[in-house]
């Protein structure tokens, strides 16, 4: 049981619980940064895995513009009160 | 009763998945027979190219690459045609915190600089045209979400995005007249680890990232401030 399985096995484990919180929370928002947890420990995965492309890609992409265009859509569909304050 | 159903589902599911995994290790694949031992062995040859996994996405399966980028410019279109005549208010919003503007003016010019790095040299280090255009388009969403009146130029977006995806089926047609397939690799190889190598890899890679980066900058553009008069 070196330092690398147990880095590994700690990662998957909080991956798994941040996917079923995804799944649980009420919250849009907060359902939304589980999804971006999942694949940010996905990315650092992958380079575990010796693809660094794979994990860059999945870095800029996932944890990166795909949150982003959600969090604008969340809060163009929310309650029309929350434009004025950033 | 419906949630115990799922669970059970879910549970023979991981159990055939373990099965799966058992199977792995006497796959050919792992003995040294399959087309990807051949790309691994002959790569140096073919392309010279550092990154194998370059020289497959572009060289050896370049034709599902511009099937790619077909399916990526279709679901912009597609998504700019949903979100035509979208109007915001984007005057009325408060300005961004100190922090972040000091912050933005700091890093924005290494975003890009590192963006721009990742795909000109797509054929040496990982990475490649698809990261590189992203970091580029989560830079500008960066500076939309800091600056209250910055706007991308979507004239130029509409433009370079054009002329790349035209240019990455022209590359394909001049390799068609100079050798013998479409997308054959007709530049000099030169040698492996330089930055002028891997003949036409180079050059299709800078073409998807200047598409990439100037769609996902529009959809950016168009989702925080809707339609420019």
């Amino acid at each position: 049981m070196n330092l690398m399985n147990v880095v590994i096995f700690t990662s998957v484990f909080i991956m798994l619980a941040a996917a079923i919180c995804a799944v649980i929370f009420k919250d849009l928002m907060a359902s939304l940064i589980a999804t971006m947890m999942v694949s940010l420990i996905v990315s650092v995965l992958f380079v575990f895995l010796q693809a660094p492309d794979v994990a860059m890609t999945e870095a800029a992409v996932g944890a990166g513009l795909t949150t982003a265009i959600f969090v604008i859509a969340i809060r163009k569909t929310s309650a029309k009160g929350g434009e004025e304050e950033r | 009763m419906r949630k115990t159903l799922y669970g059970i589902l879910l549970l023979l599911f991981f159990w055939y998945m373990m099965k799966f995994v058992n199977y792995l290790p006497k796959s050919p694949v792992l003995q040294g027979k399959g087309v990807s031992n051949y790309y691994l062995q002959n790569d140096k040859k073919d392309t010279a190219a550092a990154n194998v996994v370059t020289a497959i996405v572009v060289n050896y399966r370049g034709f599902d690459t511009l099937g790619e980028v077909t399916v990526l410019f279709l679901a912009m279109t597609g998504l700019l045609a949903v979100l035509m005549g979208l109007k915001t208010e984007r005057g009325k919003l408060t300005e961004a915190s100190l922090i972040l503007r000091a912050g933005t003016r700091l890093i924005i010019a290494l975003i890009f600089a590192y963006g721009i790095y990742i795909f000109v040299h797509g054929h040496l280090t990982p990475g490649g045209g698809f990261p590189g255009g992203a970091v580029i388009a989560t830079g500008i969403f960066l500076l939309y979400a800091s600056f209250k009146d910055y706007s991308l130029n979507r004239t130029w977006s509409v433009i370079l995005e054009s002329f790349s995806g035209m240019g990455f089926v022209i590359v394909g047609f001049l390799g068609l007249l100079k050798g013998k397939s479409f997308l054959y690799n007709f530049l000099p190889k030169g040698t492996m680890g330089h930055l002028l190598s891997a003949g036409v890899i180079p050059v299709i890679y800078i073409l998807i990232a200047f598409k990439v980066a100037s769609e996902l900058g529009a959809l950016v553009s168009q989702m925080m401030e809707g339609e420019k008069e």
